[in-house]
């Protein structure tokens, strides 16, 4: 046998192997397609082979090839073949392959399901851990579905090894099926706190990971993670906690108080430079989210800035980037501290690393005022000069352009200065920003208005030089300037002093090199100049020269009618037509001629004002347009017209990516405007231009506060008018005004001393405000005619598949909550997953199947698969809505934490209500953490929860006597918080229950106010006779198995009824194979698993070690719930003795009494009385009985516990209750207690009912054996 | 999360790559492209950290790369990953490769990509970190590297001649791959 084997690879040693492979490529450097493509042929001859090993070979080849580039997918199934060879040696080469190769789309990923769950299953180590290290890289939502159970099994190995590996693929499993978050977190959350570190290492990891996308649902763990980060010492488990805790902290400011403290000491004490980083971004997160209430708030930030300071001084790149990044944050909400740092930050404008100059640059931004920005732009100018690289010095110029124009201007305080830069920033070479440049020029020019002249004078002078800019015509390189200047010139050409000069700059020859977009521009306004120099002459009465302008334009406009570009020659046309026409008029006689000047100018009235962004969303349709219909029935291949983009205009048309220049004018933030803001701005608009054409006195609005500013202000206009003289002529420089700044403020700083002293502290501000800006900017933006002034919210259209993650964590598991699971079903799915998928579902799993048929190579795997999706889609028919299914992991894990009890009675709450206490005890738990730091300043916290109803409460009391209605609602938001506790109380000190309750609530008192309203007698003050209750009853018992059992409902499940049995092993034996087994009814039916008859037994899922107990859940359909119900049943189990073991059983009779199916839901008092006199309660009944116990509150207790009713209203020796059952009858009672008798009245609009659960009453108040 | 890690040398040829989100080859080869040339064109000194691969990522994202004599590391993770922990967990790739090799160069990952991608597997798994202890790694390949040996039996004894045979071909295996001391990562090291 293994003399064959050895032969067999003897003939296949020749073969390729991996290495013969790379060896092969890197001999055949120069023609490497043409041996892969031998390779392939080869490694498809080595796939058809039946030995598994050399198929392996070349799947690792393959994966290889993969690397490199080739596409693999055609061997996907080689690849699976490979996977499911029971060797570890292969099983890793095919897995490796899949992980790189498989995806969503592998069609053949649906064939692996049960391999990929034997391979979890494994006894050795090693598959089970490579199966889900591929499984991560390849899972889909089908395989999440189907192994999540696996998975979970894994996730409490005994080997840390692949605990470690289940927790962190669950995250996987997660974003594939969401439904398996809830029932799997209890678990996860355990694995917080697991022995081993790696495994926990994993569960913070995951955690974060979910909580990364919805902090919300996790802030209940804060107390948690809390310890951890106090306890562990396991950096990367640090360094996640606290990266959580940074995103956390934004939705609980209390959390940060918290955090600040142990995060300042790790800070302090830490020599991991990764750790102290990530700390003090989280304070720098807390920081931000509190930026009052901690008082040694400024502390923590020179702290953290300091801490910055030295990690950006430091020789370690990476330590200087991180500190860059970090202080931006900082910059958001505290500048000052970081301002303070402006000359560290201006000195890594010069390191030689890029990424550090970016981030430098990110915070230059941020640290600007109108003091210190021509400063700083003068420096980035500087170094714009100096940089290598267009890419930085493009990065540069932008970033210029944003200081400059944040907040619409807010820090430019002279315009000519900045127009002087962006006029600079044009000698820039081979930038990509003319664009911005440009729209730059057009936004300055249109939006103050002050600045016109003195930018159309520029933009003249650019104009005129356009040879030097236009020899770059890239796309959007620097000749996009030439597009601003020429349209600025044509439309405010009243400032020119030389239109005719411009004109004929504009009418080079050499412009017909720009690109086509800028040319229309230049063909429109060379029209518009002309039309103004018309206009002038006419004014001047001397037509003259006027003549010759139209004779140069006649001949000089057909270079651009031979244009390439269809705008600039259709354009052209139009003009040269034009002209002649004004030509002709003006040859006929003076009047006409005087008349066209006004009709051309005409043609080009009216002020264009920049078009706020979001102008086209806000038209509002008008009444009766749906924009949604077709207008012409055949739909019209025109309508693509409409998808365009609001802003991208017409004019260009070579390169609309980015839209228009308008639109890029538009996108300068502006704060939205009221209607009454807008008029307002006009009207001081016009108001400003009638009286003040050149300069405008400071922004009134922002210089209202400081009057003696003013002053200055004369000074600045009459040194403005000096310098321009002084200017060449040619293009201005900025330093001349920044100089000029200089002056200014050194003459200032006497009164600003004396302003100092006058307010003291907050003078950085003062200086600021000191400074007026010069030009108003105006924020006049066309917004069409009724828009609604909403909704500026864009809809983030975030990743649905985190979405679909945010799930509240909290609220315990409803019954139905499970994963699917493929044996043990008992409880029934309470929701089906994904209704409404199943039908796609079920289509595409028989389309693959019926695929996979097709496959020729089938192996005993795909045909075993096939089986499996048959079964699969037994279960997942959506119309067994009531299909069986078994909380086993969970349940079995919540039992088994109950320590061995001595009796059921003891016994923990069942499972599902011990999650909910669980999980409000948590709440509760956090918000207690939570408010505990508040103890020193109370006034700012809410304490709610426990603390809240000790401290509501009392003032309750002293109203009592007064206002009833207040009395009632407080009380009623009290109750609530009351069942809570109960059951908490419930669970945790059943024996001591009543007891220790009464004098609980005493303590808080308001319930045992005298009106006595809407208060639950659970809650009274109970005597002490009253004994503890318990609804558990016995089911049956013998000498080795003893069961007790309590009935649930749901008010949500009308037909559905859940028996909880808790199972005790009274033996000193082993007892397993526990089979329950009920009769079923015609009314009644146990939910068993699919696909097995009404008879079948299911299987309990656990076995009982001796003398434990454990709890099982068992669902019943119920059709009708009128009439108690009688089920005979059996329970079958295998005690195992050392002998050998033994099969037993025992039989049982389980009743249903009408009360099962009630649940007592509040009902306000009012809403008794109205349903009393709704007449709708048509029955009536009437029981009357001798209580064993003399009290009326302990009855009335026992009727809410046993029969589930709530108390509405009680008086003296009288109470109303109501209860309504799972199917919606109502039941209405009211209680008369007299000489130790009690009269129940009842009203429903079901009589049989009615009379059945008055019938239970009475056995609940006389027999003493419940 | 971690998207991508790549493996490749001084002149752009992959040696290992690893997507943790689904690209189609095609576009692998052009992100390693581009990676390849983002990080290549950046000198030794500068930092290790890259914004605005325009292929892989977006603004969440970042490159974090370290340079080893001929080979480049670079690992794409979002937000969630600690930059400097991540700095230190390829210093930990490259530490266990060379314990495992024995004094690892480039040659070893150019003709046993298979073994560094079953290392790469017990650091990072689905993208997200698995462990960061050196040991526990290495003993968990060294288990598992007995196990195929235990496997391969005398089956494969003639397989491992011939391919001792073949190995002596490899001209001049040079061992140029040294791990260079980085004083830096004395202070990050946990």
């Amino acid at each position: 046998m293994a003399l064959s084997k050895v032969k067999g690879t003897l003939e296949r040693v020749l073969d390729k192997n991996l290495q013969d492979l790379v060896r092969g490529i890197r001999n055949h450097k120069e023609n490497e397609t043409k041996y892969v493509a031998e390779c392939l042929d080869e490694i498809k001859n080595e796939l058809r082979q039946e030995n598994v090993a050399v198929k392996a070979i070349a799947v690792n080849k393959l994966t290889y090839l993969q690397m490199l580039g080739y596409d693999i997918s055609w061997a996907a199934f080689n690849v699976i073949e490979v996977m499911s060879s029971p060797k570890f040696t292969f099983k890793r080469i095919g897995y490796l392959s899949a992980s790189q190769s498989f995806h969503e789309g592998t069609d053949v990923l649906m064939l692996t399901t049960n391999m990929i769950r034997k391979d979890l299953g494994s006894q050795n180590l090693y598959d089970a851990g490579v199966a889900l290290n591929g499984l991560s890289c390849f899972i889909t939502a089908d395989l999440a579905r189907d192994l999540a159970n696996d998975i979970m099994t894994l996730m409490t190995s005994t080997k840390p090894y692949l605990r470690k590996k289940a927790v962190l693929i669950m995250y996987k499993v997660f974003l594939q099926f969401p439904e398996a978050l809830r029932p799997a977190f209890p678990r996860l959350k355990e694995k917080l706190e697991d022995p081993d570190p790696g495994v926990q290492s994993a569960a913070v990891n995951v955690i974060c990971e979910l909580a990364r996308k919805n902090p919300r649902n996790y802030l209940a763990l804060a107390p948690l993670f809390f310890k951890l980060m106090t306890s562990s010492t396991n950096n990367w488990v640090l360094i996640k906690i606290i990266k959580l805790f940074g995103a956390l902290t934004p939705l609980e400011p209390r959390l940060g108080k918290k955090l600040i403290e142990p995060l300042t000491n790790l800070i302090h004490s830490t020599s991991a430079m990764s750790l102290l980083y990530e700390c003090i971004n989280t304070v720098i997160a807390v920081l931000i989210s509190v930026s009052t209430g901690i008082p040694n708030h400024t502390a923590s930030i020179q702290l953290c800035v300091q801490k910055l300071r030295i990690l950006i001084e430091d020789s370690d790149q990476n330590l200087k980037y991180l500190g860059l990044l970090a202080m931006s944050k900082i910059l958001q909400t505290h500048p000052k501290s970081v301002q303070t740092h402006k000359d560290l930050i201006l000195q890594c404008l010069d390191d030689k690393d890029e990424s550090i100059r970016f981030r430098a640059l990110d915070l230059l931004y941020g640290m600007v005022s109108k003091k210190n920005l021509m400063e700083i732009v003068k420096k980035l100018m500087v170094h714009m000069d100096k940089a290598e690289g267009t890419n930085y010095r493009d990065e540069l110029l932008a970033k210029i352009i944003e200081i400059c124009s944040q907040s619409n201007y807010q820090y430019v305080t002279n315009f000519e200065w900045y127009v002087s830069v962006l006029v600079e920033l044009t000698r820039m070479e081979g930038t990509r920003h003319g664009r911005l440049i440009a729209a730059q020029m057009l936004d300055v020019a249109i939006r103050v208005q002050a600045i016109r002249p003195f930018a159309v004078a520029q933009m003249a002078v650019l104009l005129e030089n356009a040879h030097l800019l236009s020899n770059n015509s890239q796309r959007n390189g620097i000749c996009e300037v030439l597009y601003a200047a020429a349209w600025l010139c044509g439309e405010f050409p009243d400032h020119l002093t030389d239109p005719k000069g411009v004109l004929e700059a504009m009418l080079k020859p050499k412009i017909t090199l720009l690109p086509g977009h800028i040319q229309s521009v230049y063909v429109q306004n060379i029209i518009k100049l002309y039309a103004n120099i018309i206009k002038r002459a006419e004014g001047q009465n001397g037509l003259a020269g006027v003549r010759e302008v139209g004779e140069m334009l006649q001949e000089k406009l057909p270079i651009f009618i031979q244009s390439a570009d269809l705008e600039v020659q259709e354009r052209a046309c139009c003009m040269v037509q034009l002209v002649k026409y004004v030509l002709k008029s003006q040859d006929k006689d003076g009047d006409t001629a005087a008349a066209i000047a006004e009709e051309l100018a005409a043609l080009f009235a009216g002020d264009l004002n920049p078009v706020a962004p979001k102008a086209q969303k806000k038209v509002p349709v008008p009444e009766g347009l749906d924009l949604d219909a077709w207008i012409n029935d055949p739909p019209s291949e025109s309508s693509e017209d409409e998808d365009r983009p609001v802003g991208s205009s017409i004019f260009v048309t070579k390169d609309n990516n980015e839209g228009s220049f308008y639109h890029e004018t538009a996108k300068v933030k502006v704060p939205d405007m009221t209607p009454e803001e807008r008029t307002k701005a006009k009207e001081q608009r016009r108001v400003d231009q009638a009286h003040n054409p050149n300069y405008l006195k400071g922004d009134v609005k922002k210089s209202a506060s400081n009057t003696s500013a003013d002053g200055n202000l004369g000074n600045s206009v009459v040194e403005l008018d000096l310098s321009i003289p002084l200017r060449v002529p040619g293009l201005s420089s900025s330093d001349q005004y920044m100089k000029m700044e200089q002056s200014l403020r050194t003459k200032k700083a006497g009164k600003k001393k004396r302003k100092k002293r006058k307010k003291g502290g907050n003078d950085e501000s003062d200086e600021e405000e000191d400074i007026p800006q010069i030009h108003q900017v105006s924020t006049v933006e066309e917004v069409p005619e009724g828009a609604e002034a909403v909704s500026d919210k864009e809809e983030d259209g975030g990743d649905q598949r985190y979405k679909k993650l945010d799930i509240d964590l909290d609220e315990p598991l409803r019954p139905g909550e499970i994963l699917p699971v493929r044996t043990h079903r008992i409880v029934p799915d309470h929701k089906l997953p994904e209704p409404e998928e199943q039908p796609k579902e079920k289509k595409k799993h028989k389309k693959k199947e019926k695929e996979s048929k097709k496959d020729k190579k089938k192996s005993r795997d795909s045909r075993k698969e096939e089986r499996e999706k048959r079964k699969r889609k037994k279960q997942s028919i959506p119309g067994e809505a009531d299909e069986p299914s078994l909380l086993k992991e969970d349940h079995e894990e919540i039992a088994g934490d109950n320590t061995p009890l001595s009796s059921p009675r003891d016994k923990d709450m069942p499972s599902r209500g011990a999650t909910a206490t669980n999980s409000t005890d948590k709440m509760n738990d956090y918000e207690f953490w939570m408010s505990s730091t508040d103890a020193q300043s109370p006034a700012h916290s809410e304490p709610q929860g426990k603390p809240t109803t000790e401290v509501k409460v009392t003032p309750v009391q002293d109203i009592t006597s007064g206002d009833e209605a207040k009395v009632d609602t407080s009380a009623h938001s009290k109750k609530k918080k009351k069942e809570k506790k109960e059951k908490r109380e419930k669970k945790e000190k059943k024996s001591k229950k009543s007891k220790l309750k009464a004098g609980d609530y005493e303590e808080a008192g308001g319930i045992t106010t005298p009106s006595q309203e809407v208060v639950d007698p659970s809650q009274l003050e109970t005597p002490v006779t009253a004994k503890p209750m318990s609804s558990y009853r016995l089911l049956a018992e013998n000498a080795s198995i003893k069961m007790m059992y309590e009935t649930r409902v749901s008010p949500q499940r009308g037909d559905q009824l859940i028996l909880s049995v808790v199972f005790t092993n009274l033996t000193p034996h082993l007892v397993n194979n526990l089979e329950f087994n009920v009769m079923d009814t015609l009314n009644t039916k146990l939910s068993r698993g699919m696909g097995q008859a009404s008879h079948d037994a299911v299987q309990v899922p656990f076995v009982l070690p001796a003398g434990l107990s454990n709890e099982g859940q068992f669902a019943f359909s119920v059709d009708s719930l009128v009439q108690p119900t009688k089920l005979r049943g059996t329970l079958t189990y295998m005690v195992k003795m050392a002998e050998g073991s033994t099969h037993e059983k025992v039989d049982f009779r389980l009743t249903f009494n009408c009360s099962s199916f009630m649940s007592a839901l509040p009902c306000k008092s009012s809403e008794f009385a109205s349903l009393l006199s709704s007449g709708d309660l048509t029955e009536k009944s009437t029981m009357k009985c001798t209580p064993l116990e003399n009290s009326f509150d302990v009855s009335l207790l026992r009727i809410c516990f046993y029969n589930h009713f709530k108390v509405v209203e009680k008086v003296e020796g009288s109470a109303s209750l109501y209860g309504r059952s799972i199917q919606g009858h109502h039941l209405c009672l009211l209680v008369k207690y007299n000489n130790g008798e009690i009269t129940v009245d009842g009203k429903s609009a079901e009589g049989a009912l009615l009379s059945n659960v008055l019938a239970d009453i009475k056995t609940v108040l006389t027999s003493d054996v419940l | 999360m971690i998207k991508a890690i790549l493996v490749f040398n001084n002149h752009g040829k992959p040696r290992l790559s690893r997507f943790y989100q689904y690209y189609p080859e095609d576009m692998q080869q052009q992100i390693v492209r581009e990676t390849f040339h983002l990080v290549s064109k950046r000198d030794d000194n500068v930092c290790n950290f890259l914004e605005g691969g325009t292929l892989i990522g977006g603004s969440d994202f970042k490159i974090i790369y370290r340079h080893y004599a001929t080979l480049y590391f670079v690992f794409c993770v979002d937000s969630s990953e600690s930059e400097l922990g991540i700095l230190d967990l390829i210093q930990v790739f490259v530490e266990t490769l060379d314990k495992c090799f024995e004094n690892v160069c480039e040659l070893d990952l150019i003709f046993h990509v298979d073994k560094v991608h079953y290392i790469l597997a017990e650091l990072v798994m689905g993208g997200m970190v698995l462990e960061t202890n050196m040991t526990e790694i290495i003993t968990r390949i060294e288990e598992q590297n007995k196990l195929e040996k235990s496997e391969a039996g005398i089956a494969a004894a003639p397989a491992r001649a011939v391919s001792a045979l073949k190995e002596m071909n490899i001209p001049q295996k040079v061992k140029d791959m040294k791990l260079p001391d980085l004083p830096s990562i004395g202070n990050l090291k946990f």
